[in-house]
């Protein structure tokens, strides 16, 4: 299936290349720069490029991107699910998947790509398992095997792959046992210049984190399943106990692992806690333009709208913009004409606004289109949906865990035409 | 300076060479780390060959795992010096640790050398037959491998599949279905006895492996199930309930065939279902084309909201999924047409992924959201990425020519952005109005007049071709304007692009034969430039042209049909989506996003006209253990020999008989004898027995199976007329309404005969000694039965109706996968109650096998009933509805895992021996303190078989206790083994293929053992 693999810089250097099968010339990916440099923007970039002999896919994450030569056919979502998990298997060992922290851990690269694929077919992606295969390099590990000469391939062979649990390792010891989950809530939204919403949806996940010893049975159940609109889970979860009762119940992994992922019903009203009001207005003929931005909170149940981040793509003709902050900073980049404006939590008694002028270039026409504003902000401890979990169990173990939820709700794809 | 490197590198190597030659383990792993990091950058180190491949048997492992990196990367270069490494593989090979045998054979046949071709042949075949699972999924791996190595093994290799894909593993299902896909796709044969089996176990498989499975399974169908879409116009009215209900009408008149799924068909679909609930994008994708290509239109709704979740996911998947939404959305736009706004295009969307939503939103346009999508292309065209404001502009000329409503709408709105400050927005307009207006010729000389007027504002080449192509082709409606502009025109003619010129051409020339008066003087002008211009296309077109409007006398008689030649009506361009022949493609493949034909893509055939004969995908005593109990539970109910009085002189009736009493005869014939009688033929005789079981059993029946009698009769008629009909029809008359389509057969001959089992007299004996050599394994009565009832529906929430129920441990008469259940109802109330029954709705996937409704339950009386469920060996809770006339209660019965099973007696060889066929995964164990009432050796035994249905399994040590039994649903043993070290504690072990039953098991009995 995946014949090789090369991982390509932003600058376009092919900085590490590993082959299952019999080598491909590293010169297949002119066809790949080709595109790159066709491309006005790296996301572009197609995902799948035929060439006469083979075909490359790829994805782009963190500035590099994760080319895969393919030789015949095979269901190209299959190669891109892939490739994003040897991303995230790289975030989750060195910390951060950079061009610097691959090249610093070649060889654990490329141990953990040989224990991946076999052949070019998916081996071994439980990050459960791997992690017993391969020790994730720390500072600490790292000074005691210079030291006495041990290494970071584990001793003992893996006995998840064999079990029926492949998700979970063998031989979990804690002495805290503890079990927290954060439900995390998205908005996606798109609001137009009036202010009313053109589309609004809520992509949810609870991401988990449990440390528990032995093998425990897990179940969770919400006070209102009835919300979840449409279901995704880790395939630790017993999917029938959930069409049966709506109760996830399940072994869990050991460490962090998403457990659902959901989405609540577009057919659902959903409250968007914060509101805009704006002025950008550019008028032909001057080289001035207003921009005005003012931002307030709404439907957040009393709770307080924290780390917002105005950003917007200002029009090419934009030379500069002098603006006023009444609280946080801005920043404008003149070159790619991005304004950042980091606001900070919103105060309902002083609503945060930015107003100012934006210098054209003399002689430019107004541009046709208002900027788009984009924005990000977090409110702890409440889910908007309004999902609520109603009690977490364990089963099969004897001890007492110590359990914790989280709520929070965030912007996702935020959008506010002007 | 490359001379320099070059010298740099050879005193690097022979750096590396000594740290490997060293003594010192840590030196050695440092070099091999260093070289490790050379072929990640892609340098050559292949020098250092001899010198690696001494380390293959290192005793450290991440030396190792490095050297075996090296090997598998240089092998092919240094064929010779790879042999060196051979024997360590093949001594690993026979290691007792599966994953060290696993990993000798993964590395040993990544090795692409052609001599060793031979030995990994034999490592293959001798993994395929390992004990473990997982040295089986790797030969499976290997078998890739070997045939791009050399595809003259295919025959063997083909061989070797064949066994792997009976394997029952999930960790071996994946791996071998891929092998195959590679080795050999076109042999279908080999799946039609797995088929059942891959459907079953493909939750369960991981990840990677489903995607493959169900892609093969997709071409699977699609030649061997008869098209499910054949009456389009009933499937789109009627659900599917009512689609079904109208086949047992239209029964009586046979001419109109009425489509029947079968039913692997349906349990595909069925099967893959859950799977749109995946973590894995590929998995829901692979789902969603399924369904796509093999469910009735009217089902495939079901993979839109899966779908539209994964747009949340990385761009890459967005675009392969946009993609494949895209050419759905041609076929059925109502499917996705509630998701239209998931579609809108966000200004932070790439390219690619903008323009692929639009094309989707084009798509589901219709009457009542086209106002809609247009105010929001509005928004569209204003976009500073300006591609994408021209192909904004294109759908919107799409959205005009397939709306008629809203044409004129559009038509205004393209002329306001031909004032427009882009060029890009202004040309891509005026292309889209020229072929709008050519769809629509009448009355648009206004908008040509408007164009005419921006000519010259207008420089995009493009879009001033297009003015003047619409100026000459309706001359006529603008007969002022036209000489106008070819006047300008033939100012600039000598400073304009190549296609303008052309345009200019035929617009004079259209002009001369209309308006030659004004135009002759102008035409001849451009005319002569045209004759000396650079480009020689336009001289031609020059030439050609005089020739054909100027007449003299060499043109001939062409130039008499120079007006028809010029003024012909073309017909008008089509604006069709780019996507709309992507459906030759299965969907989701690489093909499909390519749009062109990829290295090794398989056809999806057409459904064949006529089904297959689906009898290939029975199989033959797969479970023996299973057959059992169809005649073991019989005996002890031997009563009605008289009954079956013509079964001895056809042995072969009352067989199938008993085989439709106690199971489908059609999945999985109870044994090898039934299959060779054919289809029709064994069909026929078993309806002969159901009838007589029904007249013999009318008293009992209800009134309900009175109706179901009639039905059958009819059928049975019907039958014979047709008895040499094609074996799909089968289905089409025992289909009953709403049910688990294996079990249908079944189904109909259960109904009227609610309360008796079968006894088999014919070939019992053959059939035990048979049996005998499979397992010497036998179903027993159970050890004890607990009288505890459970309670179902209190009294109080029954309205007076109370309900209990009990697990008599007895083999299930209606099924042999099912658990029998009693319930006892109680009229607690003060007035009689009618008609209680079980509920048409059952909620959870469970096959229930109802009691047949009891008429009348008078106040303070109580009735016992049994029913049937096949809890599909989970202890997950059957939820049914209890009904009375009046009202209707929600139930469930939530089984304890013990219940699961059937007793069965072994000797204690037999246990020692399929104890030992279920080592590793399949076994579980756990230290127990046991309460000191339990120690004594019948205490223990009571306790174990008061938990689990279990039988005892004689053994001669004192402090060893055995346990047997099967797992009602599948079959599987399951061994428990109590090894007490002392007085009051032990050791308990349970061997079981159901690990999940068995870890449950061990808890419930690990409790019941400590409680006194």
């Amino acid at each position: 299936m995946i014949h090789s693999l090369f991982l390509v810089n932003s600058s376009g250097d092919i900085f590490l290349e590993k082959h299952w099968k019999s080598v491909v010339s590293r010169s297949v990916c002119d066809y790949f720069f080709e595109a790159q440099e066709r491309a006005s923007e790296p996301e572009n970039v197609p995902p799948v490029i035929p060439t006469p002999h083979h075909y490359l896919i790829s994805v782009l994450r963190h500035r590099i991107y994760f080319v895969a030569v393919i030789q015949s056919e095979v269901p190209p979502l299959f190669v891109i699910e892939f490739l994003h998990r040897v991303v995230d298997t790289f975030q989750d060992y060195f910390g951060l998947c950079t061009e610097a922290a691959i090249k610093d851990n070649v060889v654990v690269v490329y141990e953990l790509l040989e224990e991946m694929l076999d052949n070019g077919f998916p081996l071994a992606t439980e990050s459960n398992i791997l992690k017993e295969l391969i020790k994730p390099p720390t500072i600490l590990r790292t000074v005691v095997n210079t030291i006495t000469g041990s290494t970071n391939v584990g001793e003992q062979l893996p006995t998840g792959q064999l079990s029926v649990v492949p998700w979970r390792r063998t031989g979990v010891k804690y002495t805290n046992n503890e079990a927290y989950f954060d439900v995390v809530e998205e908005i996606d939204a798109i609001i137009d210049k009036s202010g009313s919403t053109i589309t609004a949806e809520i992509q949810g996940v609870i991401d988990a984190c449990v440390k528990l010893t032995g093998m425990p049975d897990l179940t969770l159940s919400f006070m209102n399943p009835r919300l979840l609109d449409d279901v995704s889970f880790h395939p630790c979860v017993r999917f029938k106990r959930w069409e049966a009762e709506r109760i996830l119940s399940f072994i869990p992994p050991d460490g962090n692992f998403r457990l659902l992922s959901y989405h609540v019903s577009s057919q659902n009203l959903v409250a968007i806690p914060v509101y805009v009001k704006h002025n950008i207005t550019f008028r032909e003929g001057s080289s001035q333009g207003r921009f005005e931005l003012t931002l307030g909170p709404k439907q957040t149940m009393g709770k307080a709208v924290e780390s917002v981040l105005v950003s917007s793509q200002l029009p090419r003709g934009v030379l500069n913009a002098n603006l006023n902050a009444s609280q946080g900073t801005y920043t404008f980049d003149p070159v790619t004409k991005l304004l950042t404006w980091d606001v900070g939590k919103i105060n309902p008694q002083k609503l945060p606004s930015l107003k100012g002028s934006m210098s054209l270039q003399a002689g430019a026409s107004k541009p046709d289109e208002n900027p788009t504003i984009i924005i990000q902000f977090k409110i702890q401890q409440m889910a908007i949906s309004g999902l609520k979990v109603n009690r977490l169990d364990m089963y099969g173990e004897k001890y007492k865990p110590f359990k914790g939820i989280k709520y929070m709700t965030k912007a996702g794809k935020f959008q506010v035409r002007t | 300076q490359s001379i320099f490197v070059a010298i740099f590198f050879i005193f690097l190597n022979e750096d590396l060479r000594e740290m490997l030659e060293s003594t010192k383990e840590s030196l050695k792993l440092e070099a091999m780390k260093r070289i490790v990091g050379l072929i990640a950058r892609g340098k050559n180190a292949s020098e250092l060959f001899p010198a690696v491949v001494k380390n293959v048997a290192s005793k450290n492992i991440e030396l190792k795992k490095l050297v075996y990196v090296y090997l598998v990367r240089y092998a092919e270069e240094q064929q010779d010096l790879a042999l060196l490494s051979i024997s360590t593989f093949q001594r690993a090979l026979k290691d007792p640790n599966q994953l060290i045998r696993a990993s000798a054979l993964r590395v040993l046949s990544s090795i692409r050398v052609p001599i060793i071709v031979p030995i990994m042949m034999l490592a293959i075949k001798e993994a395929a037959t390992d004990l473990s699972p997982y040295v089986r999924k790797t030969a499976a791996h290997a078998i890739q491998k070997l045939y791009s190595l050399d595809a003259d093994q295919k025959e063997q290799l083909i061989e070797v599949i064949e066994k792997l894909l009976k394997d029952k593993s999930t960790l071996v299902a994946g791996s071998v279905v891929m092998a195959f896909e590679e080795v050999c796709p076109d042999r279908i044969d080999l799946i039609h006895k797995n088929y059942r089996k891959l459907c079953n176990l493909l939750v369960d498989v991981e990840e990677w492996g489903q995607v493959v499975i169900i892609s093969m399974l997709t071409r699977y169908a699609r030649t061997q199930f008869i098209s499910p879409w054949k009456e389009d116009g009933i499937f789109d009215e009627n659900s599917e309930q009512a689609f079904y209900e109208s086949d047992e009408e239209k029964l009586g008149t046979p001419q109109s065939k009425p489509y029947i799924m079968d039913p692997d068909h349906r349990l595909l679909l069925r099967n893959t279902k859950p799977l749109l609930q995946s973590r894995n994008t590929a998995v829901v994708m692979s789902v969603a084309q399924l369904y796509w290509h093999l469910a009735p239109k009217q089902e495939v709704g079901v993979i839109t909201k899966s779908l539209v979740r994964l747009l949340r996911s990385h761009r890459e998947v967005q675009y392969i999924v946009l993609q494949n939404i895209a050419t759905m959305s041609i076929q059925q736009k109502g499917i996705f047409e509630p998701f239209m706004k998931s579609f809108y295009v966000r200004s932070t969307d790439p390219t690619h992924i903008k323009t692929l939503k639009l094309e989707i939103l084009t798509n589901l346009a219709n009457e009542a959201n086209i106002s809609t999508i247009l105010r929001e292309f509005q928004t569209y065209v204003k976009s500073q990425d300006k591609a994408f404001a021209a192909a904004t502009i294109q759908a919107i000329g799409r959205c005009a020519t397939n709306i008629t409503d809203v044409t004129d709408t559009c038509l205004n709105g393209l002329v306001l952005l031909l004032s427009n400050r882009d060029e890009t927005v202004v040309a891509e307009s005026v292309v889209v109005i020229k072929k709008l207006l050519q769809t629509q010729p009448t009355q648009h000389s206004e908008i040509i007049k408007h164009m005419a007027k921006l000519f010259d504002n207008i420089t995009v080449p493009m879009a001033r071709a297009s003015i003047l192509w619409l100026i000459g082709e309706y001359c006529e409606r603008v007969p002022k304007i036209a000489p106008d502009v070819l006047r300008k025109m033939a100012k600039t003619f000598t400073v304009e692009e190549d296609i303008v010129k052309l345009q200019t051409v035929n617009l004079a020339a259209k002009l001369y034969l209309t308006n030659s008066k004004q135009t002759k003087l102008l035409t001849q002008y451009i005319l002569n430039l045209g004759k000396y211009d650079q480009s020689y296309d336009i001289r031609d077109r020059t030439r050609f042209i005089r020739q054909l409007i100027v007449p003299n006398e060499k043109s001939g008689a062409l130039s008499k049909y120079a007006r028809r030649i010029l003024l012909a009506s073309k017909p008008a361009p089509m604006l069709e989506s780019t996507f709309k022949d992507r459906d030759r493609f299965q969907l989701g493949t690489l093909s499909h996003t390519i749009n062109s034909k990829a290295t090794g893509y398989l056809e999806l055939s057409d459904w064949p006209t006529a089904a297959p004969d689906s009898s290939v995908r029975n199989v033959e005593v797969m479970e023996p253990v299973k057959k059992e109990i169809s005649w073991t539970f019989g005996a002890p109910l031997k009563s009605d020999d008289k009954f079956y009085s013509d079964s001895g002189e056809e042995e072969g009736a009352g067989e199938e008989g008993t085989g439709s009493s106690s199971e489908d005869s059609s999945s999985s014939s109870s044994s090898s004898s039934s299959n060779e009688e054919s289809d029709s033929e064994s069909e026929d005789k078993n309806s002969k027995h159901s009838e007589e079981t029904d007249s013999s059993q009318s008293d009992k029946s209800s009134g309900h199976s009175d109706k179901k009698k009639a039905d059958k009769k009819k059928r049975l008629q019907l039958k014979k007329k047709a008895k040499k009909a094609a074996p799909k029809e089968r289905y089409q008359m025992h289909r009953p309404p709403t049910h688990h389509p294996l079990t249908q057969e079944l189904w109909n001959l259960r109904t009227f005969t609610p309360k008796m089992a079968y006894t088999h007299t014919g070939k019992k004996k053959n059939r035990k000694q048979m049996v005998a050599l499979f397992l010497c394994v036998q179903v027993s009565s159970p050890v004890f039965v607990p009288m505890s009832s459970h309670e179902l529906l209190h009294r109080m929430t029954g309205k007076g109706l109370a309900a209990q129920y009990h697990f008599p441990r007895q083999p299930c008469i209606y099924g042999n996968k099912m658990v029998s259940v009693q319930l006892t109802l109680t009229n607690s109330s003060d007035h009689t109650l009618e008609d209680i029954s079980i509920g048409e709705k059952t909620s959870s996937g469970q096959n229930i096998h109802r009691f047949s409704s009891i008429e009348r339950l008078e106040p303070g009386a109580s009735v016992t009933v049994s029913m049937g469920i096949d809890f599909n060996d989970s202890t997950q809770a059957a939820n049914f509805q209890l009904c009375t006339k009046e009202d209707q209660f929600s139930v469930s019965i939530q089984p304890v895992v013990g219940e699961l099973f059937l007793p069965v007696t072994m000797t204690e060889q037999d246990f020692r021996k399929e104890q030992g066929k279920l080592q590793g995964m399949n076994e579980t164990s756990a230290t127990i303190t046991m309460a000191p009432e339990n120690t004594s050796n019948q205490a223990l035994s009571k306790k174990m078989v008061s938990v689990a249905n279990m039988g005892v399994v004689p053994t001669g040590e004192d402090s060893l206790y055995r346990f047997a039994a099967k797992s009602v649903s599948s079959g599987d043993l399951v061994l428990v083994s109590v090894d007490l070290t002392d007085s009051s504690s032990g050791r308990l072990t349970i061997n079981t293929e159901k690990t999940v039953i068995g870890s449950m098991l061990l808890r419930d009995l690990k409790t019941a053992l400590a409680q006194p």
